[in-house]
C-alpha cells in the first residue's frame, strides 16, 4: 500500500469524524475541550465562527456529527455533541465585545439577500465585516426564517433566536422586514452586485383525498399551521387531532397540538417506525408526551358530517419487495381503520416554489421546478444570482443552510472581485505537537468510562401547560463537564515517523484497541485482513508508513483509536507523537481570494 | 512509564478464547518500566501465550527475583498468583511452591543479573533437579534496575553506554541450561513475537524444566552502537534455527508442510510443535549436537534463536521424589496422620 500522505488536509480531517460530518466543519473536539476547561465563551466563539447559531443549533441541530462520532463505535452512544453546544451558549459571558465590528470602510459593493433564514444570515455575516453593503429582505417582520416561524418555542425559545439573529444584524446589515419580493427583476433593477436567494422551501404538500374540500375548515397544512401558531394567530386546536406524516414537521405538529388543547393526538404514518424521517430523539420526545405513533396506515378518505370533519379512514399496508428489489406498500386486506378526530394536520412534505422569479430573467429551472445551481459555487445560470439553503437543493436543515451560506459568500466575494469562483479556497490547517513532558500532554488523555448523560427535562405535565415553556433544561455545568469528558479528542492525531522507530513493539503492546501492526506490505484488502484486530470498517482509513529498518510497514487502523496517546507515551524514541490537527474552513475574506 | 491506567475499552471484534476471555483479561497493571523496554514485549508475549492456550489465570503462579525483569510479573496476569522473592532466590521459592502444589503452572521470571550473577547457583540447581516450570530470563546484558552495569551474560568486547569495554567472558545461559540437563531449551528475542509466543506456549506445555533465554534490549542502558544486545545488533546477527507452530491437541492440521523441511514434535499432552527448519539440518532432540551448534555459531558472532533442544521424555522433580499425585497442600489430616494402625504396620515392616 502507498504510504499515507498526511499532508493532504483531508486525511486527518476524516479522522475527526464529527468535524468531517458537520456540513460547516465545526471544530467539535476543540470546543468540547474548552467546555471541559470551563471556558464557555471560547467554546461559543469557536462555534459561532463555524456555524453562526450555536444557541439555536445546540437545541435544534439535526446533528449529522453524532452518528459519525467515534465514541459511538467504541461504546454504545456518541458524545452529546449538540447539547454541549448549548452548554457553551447557556453559560458564556457577554460575547458582544468579541464579535466582529461593522466594517469601518465599505468596499462599494452591494449585495441583496432574499429571505432572512439561516442561509441568508450566514451570507450576510460573512460579507458585511468585509465591507459589503448587505440588504436582507424578508416577507416576515422579524428575521430568522423557519427557525423563527416553524420550530416551536418549546424547543427553541424566542430569546435565543433574537440574540443570535441580533449578532448578525448588528454587523451593519440593513434588514428590510415585512417586504415580500414579488419579482426578481425588481431586485436586479436595483443594481446589486450580487443577489443571494435564501427563500427556503415554503410550501407544504397537500393530500388530495375524498372529503378534503368538504372538511377543509379542519384540515391544515402543517407548516402553515405551525407558523400561524408561532405568530400567535392560532392558539387552540380540537381535542382529537390526527397528524399525517412521519417527519420532524409531524413531530412538531403533534407536540404543539398537545399544548393547544389536543388531548388525543395521534401520529399516523404510511411506513414503518424505523423508516420514519423524524429523528430518533424527536420520536422519543413525542411518545414521551403521550402521543401514539401508528405505522403502516395509508390515509384514504376524510369523513365529514354537515361540512365538519369527523375522522380519517386508513388502509392497512405492508412492505413487500418487488422483482427489482424496490420496496412497495401493498394492502394487507384487513378492514380499513377509522380514526375519529376534530382536526387533521398534514405534514407529508415540503416543496420549493419560486413564483416570484420571472421565467425570462436568465435563472433556469430544471423539470422539477428547481433552479439549476452549481453544488460547489451555488451560482445559478444568471451569474450574479446565487442560491443556498432549502431554496437551492430542497428542504434540509439549519446547519446545511449555514454551510451553503459560507460557500455562497466565498463565491460572491470572489465574483465581486472578478475572480474565478470555481477555484475554491483550501482550508486553513495546522498540526502541532501536544507533548509537554514524557507523559504529559496539553490535553486530558485519560479516557472516561461514563455512558452518555441524559439532558434533564421539565416535568411533562408542566411542559404541556404552555407552548412557550422550553422542555429541555440543558446540561448544567457539572453534567456538561462530565459529558465533555466522554469526547475522545479525535483531533489529537497519532503522527508516526518511521525513521525514528526502532520496532520495539511497545506501542503495539500497549494500544488498548489493538490499532497498530508492524507487518509485511500488501494491498489494502489483504492488509486489512492481516492486522492485529480486523479492520472491517472500510469508511475508515489505514495509516500506512514504510521506511522501517526491517522492511516491514507500520499500519494503523484509524477506526477505533481512542487518541489516548499511550502509544506515544510508551514509544522510547518519539516515533509516535500526539499532534493536534486544526482545520478551519476558509470563509469569505482575504483568505479565500486568489494569491495573484 | 505512564501514570494513567490503560483505558478499559477494547476492540468490539476482539477475539475470545475457550474460556471466553480476551487477551486483555490477561493483563496486569500498567508497566512502570522505561518506554520501549524489551521486557514489556516479553510480558506481552506471555499474556498472548496464556490467552491462546486458554489458561485459567488462577491456575498460574508467577515467581520472580529482583530487577526490572523481575518486576514484570506485576504487569501481566493480574489475576494469577505471584511471589516477588529476594534477589536471585526465585528458583528456590518456585521449587518450594511447586512441591507444595504441583497442579499450578509455574512461570519463573528472572533477569540476567538475577540468574547469572547472584542467583547462578539457584538457577543451576532448579534446572538440574528438573522442576516443572517455565524459566524465562529476560536477558539485556546489564543490570537495568541499578543503572546499566555489565551483567555476567554481557559479551566480552561489548561496549557500555559510556564507552567502557567489557573484559570478562560471558555466561551463555542457554548453553549452561543444556549442560545442566534442562529438557527444553530455547532462545528468543523480545522483538520477534512470532517466534517467542509459540516457544512460550510449548514451554508451558512441557512437563519438566523449560528454559528460555530471551534477549531483551534495555533501551535506557544497552541499546547503543557497540552493544551486542541492541535491537539493531540482535536483528542483524540473529541465526534462527527454526520457525515454530504450536498446535493444541484438538486443532485440525490445516497447513501443508514441505516434507523434509519440517520436524513434527509430539508433546505429552497431545499437542504438537511443527518446526520449519531454517538453514542447517538440525535435530532438536540431540543435546550434544545442540551444544556443539551453539558454540560454533557463537564463535562466528551469531546469536542462535529458536527451539534449541527438546527432550521427548522429560522427567520432573516429583517423579524423582515419588511424591503423590495429589498436591501436598491438598492432603488433609486423615492422609497425613493415617493413625496408630498404619504406624504399627510401618514399624512392623522395619523390624
Ligand atoms: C416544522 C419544521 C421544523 C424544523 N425543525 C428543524 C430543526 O429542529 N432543526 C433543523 O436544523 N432544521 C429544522 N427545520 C428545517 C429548517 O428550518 C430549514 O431547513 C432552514 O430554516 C432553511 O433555511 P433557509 O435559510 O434556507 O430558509 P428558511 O429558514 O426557510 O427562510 C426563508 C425565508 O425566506 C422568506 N421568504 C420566502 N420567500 C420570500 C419572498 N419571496 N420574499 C421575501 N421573503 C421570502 C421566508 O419568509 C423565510 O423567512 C424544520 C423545518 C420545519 C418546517
Ligand atoms: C541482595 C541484593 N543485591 C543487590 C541488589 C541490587 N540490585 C538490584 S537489581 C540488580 C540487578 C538486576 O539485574 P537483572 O536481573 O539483569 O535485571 P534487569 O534490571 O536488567 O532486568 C541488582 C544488582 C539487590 N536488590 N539485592
Ligand atoms: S492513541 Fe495510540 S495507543 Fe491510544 S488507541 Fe490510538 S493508537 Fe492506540
Ligand atoms: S514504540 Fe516507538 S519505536 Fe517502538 S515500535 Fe512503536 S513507534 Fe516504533
Ligand atoms: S532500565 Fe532498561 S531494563 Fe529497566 S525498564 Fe528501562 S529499559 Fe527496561
Ligand atoms: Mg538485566
Amino acid at each position: 500500500m502507498k504510504s499515507t500522505d498526511i499532508a493532504n488536509p483531508n486525511y486527518f480531517h476524516k479522522v475527526v469524524d464529527c468535524q468531517w460530518a458537520c456540513p460547516a466543519h465545526t471544530p467539535v473536539p476543540e470546543y468540547i475541550r474548552q467546555i471541559s476547561a470551563g471556558d464557555y465563551t471560547a467554546a461559543y466563539m469557536i462555534n459561532w465562527k463555524s456555524n453562526v447559531f450555536p444557541g439555536i443549533l445546540g437545541r435544534t441541530c439535526d446533528r449529522p456529527c453524532e452518528p459519525a462520532c467515534r465514541r459511538g463505535r467504541v461504546e454504545d452512544e456518541p458524545v452529546a455533541i449538540c447539547r454541549l453546544k448549548r452548554v457553551s451558549a447557556d453559560y458564556k459571558d457577554d460575547v458582544r465585545p468579541l464579535m466582529p465590528k461593522p466594517a469601518s470602510q465599505k468596499n462599494g459593493k452591494r449585495i441583496a439577500c432574499i429571505g432572512a433564514g439561516p442561509a441568508s444570515l450566514a451570507v450576510a455575516r460573512d460579507l458585511a465585516p468585509e465591507g459589503y453593503e448587505v440588504v436582507v429582505f424578508d416577507q416576515d417582520k422579524l428575521a430568522g426564517g423557519m427557525m423563527r416561524t416553524q420550530i416551536p418555542k418549546f424547543r427553541l425559545p424566542e430569546t435565543v433566536i433574537d440574540e443570535e439573529v441580533g449578532y448578525v444584524l448588528d454587523l451593519g446589515i440593513e434588514f428590510r422586514g415585512g417586504q415580500r419580493i414579488d419579482s426578481l427583476k425588481s431586485i436586479l433593477d436595483q443594481k446589486f452586485d450580487a443577489i443571494f436567494v435564501g427563500t427556503g422551501a415554503p410550501r407544504g404538500r397537500d393530500l388530495d383525498l375524498p372529503g378534503r374540500k368538504e372538511a377543509a375548515a379542519n384540515i391544515h397544512l402543517g407548516i402553515d399551521w405551525l407558523s400561524s401558531v408561532s405568530f400567535g394567530h392560532t392558539d387552540k386546536i380540537g381535542k382529537r387531532v390526527v397528524v399525517l406524516g412521519g417527519g420532524n414537521t409531524a413531530m412538531d405538529c403533534c407536540r404543539s397540538s398537545r399544548r393547544l388543547g389536543g388531548e388525543q393526538v395521534t401520529v399516523v404514518v404510511r411506513s414503518g417506525f424505523d423508516e420514519m424521517k423524524a429523528s430518533v430523539w424527536e420520536k422519543e420526545d413525542a411518545m414521551h408526551e403521550g402521543i401514539p405513533i401508528l405505522n403502516w396506515l395509508v390515509p384514504k378518505e376524510f369523513t365529514h358530517r354537515d361540512g365538519k370533519l369527523t375522522g380519517v379512514i386508513f388502509e392497512k399496508v405492508k412492505a413487500v419487495l418487488d422483482a427489482k428489489g424496490r420496496r412497495d406498500l401493498v394492502p394487507t386486506g384487513e378492514p380499513d381503520t377509522l380514526i375519529e378526530c376534530d382536526d387533521v394536520l398534514l405534514a407529508v412534505g415540503q416543496e420549493n416554489a419560486f413564483p416570484w422569479i420571472e421565467k425570462d430573467v436568465g435563472v433556469e429551472f430544471d423539470r422539477w421546478g428547481m433552479p439549476k445551481v452549481d453544488p460547489a459555487t451555488h451560482q445559478s445560470t444568471l451569474p450574479k444570482v446565487f442560491f443556498g439553503g432549502d431554496a437551492a437543493f430542497g428542504p434540509k436543515n439549519i446547519i446545511w443552510a449555514v454551510a451553503h451560506g459560507h460557500e455562497a459568500a466565498v463565491s460572491i466575494d470572489k465574483f465581486c472581485r472578478g475572480e474565478n469562483i470555481a477555484e475554491r479556497p483550501s482550508p486553513l490547517t495546522n498540526l502541532v505537537s501536544q507533548k509537554m513532558g514524557i507523559h504529559e500532554w496539553t490535553y486530558e488523555n485519560g479516557v472516561s468510562n461514563d455512558l452518555r448523560f441524559k439532558v434533564p427535562q421539565k416535568e411533562t405535565a408542566i411542559a404541556l401547560r404552555n407552548i412557550k415553556t422550553e422542555v429541555e433544561l440543558g446540561f448544567d455545568p457539572k453534567l456538561g463537564h462530565a459529558e465533555a469528558q466522554r469526547c475522545l479528542n479525535c483531533d489529537v492525531q497519532t503522527v508516526f515517523s518511521a525513521k525514528l522507530c526502532i520496532e520495539c513493539d511497545a506501542c503495539v503492546d500497549i494500544c488498548p484497541i489493538d490499532c497498530i501492526t508492524f507487518t509485511d506490505d500488501g494491498e489494502e484488502s489483504d492488509l486489512r485482513s492481516r492486522l492485529l484486530a480486523p479492520a472491517k470498517n472500510l469508511t475508515q482509513d489505514i495509516y500506512v508508513q514504510d521506511g522501517l529498518k526491517t522492511g516491514r510497514i507500520m499500519a494503523k487502523d484509524e477506526d477505533l483509536c481512542l487518541h489516548c496517546g499511550f502509544c506515544a507515551e510508551r514509544c522510547p524514541t518519539g516515533a509516535w507523537d500526539m499532534q493536534k490537527f486544526s482545520l478551519e474552513i476558509t470563509h469569505a475574506g482575504p483568505g479565500c481570494r486568489s494569491k495573484a | 512509564m505512564s501514570y494513567l491506567a490503560k483505558p478499559k475499552f477494547h476492540h468490539p471484534d476482539i477475539e475470545t478464547n475457550e474460556l471466553g476471555f480476551t487477551h486483555r483479561d490477561y493483563e496486569g497493571s500498567i508497566s512502570t518500566l522505561c518506554a520501549g523496554c524489551g521486557h514489556d514485549s516479553i510480558s506481552s508475549a506471555i499474556m498472548r501465550a496464556c490467552f491462546e492456550l486458554s489458561l485459567p489465570p488462577h491456575r498460574i503462579a508467577k515467581l520472580s527475583g529482583i530487577g526490572c525483569s523481575s518486576k514484570t510479573p506485576t504487569y501481566f496476569l493480574g489475576q494469577s498468583h505471584g511471589f516477588n522473592s529476594v534477589h536471585g532466590r526465585m528458583p528456590s521459592v518456585l521449587t518450594g511452591a511447586n512441591l507444595a502444589n504441583r497442579d499450578l503452572i509455574y512461570l519463573g521470571v528472572s533477569g540476567d543479573g538475577d540468574s547469572a550473577s547472584i542467583g547462578f547457583g539457584q538457577f543451576a540447581h532448579s534446572i538440574r533437579r528438573g522442576v516443572n516450570m517455565v524459566y524465562i530470563v529476560e536477558n539485556n546484558g546489564v543490570y537495568g534496575l541499578t543503572k546499566g552495569q555489565f551483567s555476567a551474560t554481557s559479551d566480552r568486547g561489548s561496549k557500555s553506554k559510556r564507552g567502557v569495554v567489557n573484559t570478562d567472558s560471558a555466561i551463555d545461559l542457554a548453553a549452561t541450561a543444556l549442560q545442566l540437563g534442562a529438557t527444553f531449551v530455547a532462545r528468543s528475542f523480545s522483538g520477534d513475537k512470532s517466534q517467542l509466543v509459540p516457544l512460550i506456549k510449548a514451554a508451558i506445555e512441557h512437563r519438566g524444566s523449560a528454559f528460555i533465554d530471551c534477549i531483551s534490549p534495555c533501551v535506557a542502558f544497552n541499546n547503543h552502537e557497540g552493544s551486542t544486545r541492541s535491537f539493531d545488533y540482535v536483528r542483524s546477527h540473529n541465526a534462527a534455527l527454526n520457525k515454530l507452530d504450536y498446535i493444541t491437541g484438538r486443532a485440525p492440521i490445516t497447513t501443508d508442510y514441505e516434507p523434509g523441511s519440517t520436524q513434527v514434535v509430539k508433546l505429552h499432552d497431545g499437542s504438537t510443535i511443527r518446526l520449519s527448519k531454517i538453514g542447517a539440518d538440525y535435530d532438536v532432540h540431540d543435546r550434544v549436537a545442540a551444544m556443539h551448534h551453539l558454540h560454533t555459531r557463537q564463535a562466528t558472532g551469531e546469536i542462535v534463536t529458536g527451539l534449541i533442544y527438546l527432550d521427548g521424555e522429560p522427567h520432573d522433580l516429583h517423579d524423582s521424589l515419588n511424591t503423590v499425585t495429589t498436591p501436598l497442600n491438598e492432603l488433609n489430616t486423615p492422609d497425613l496422620t493415617p493413625g496408630q494402625k498404619a504406624l504399627d504396620a510401618i514399624n512392623a515392616s522395619l523390624r
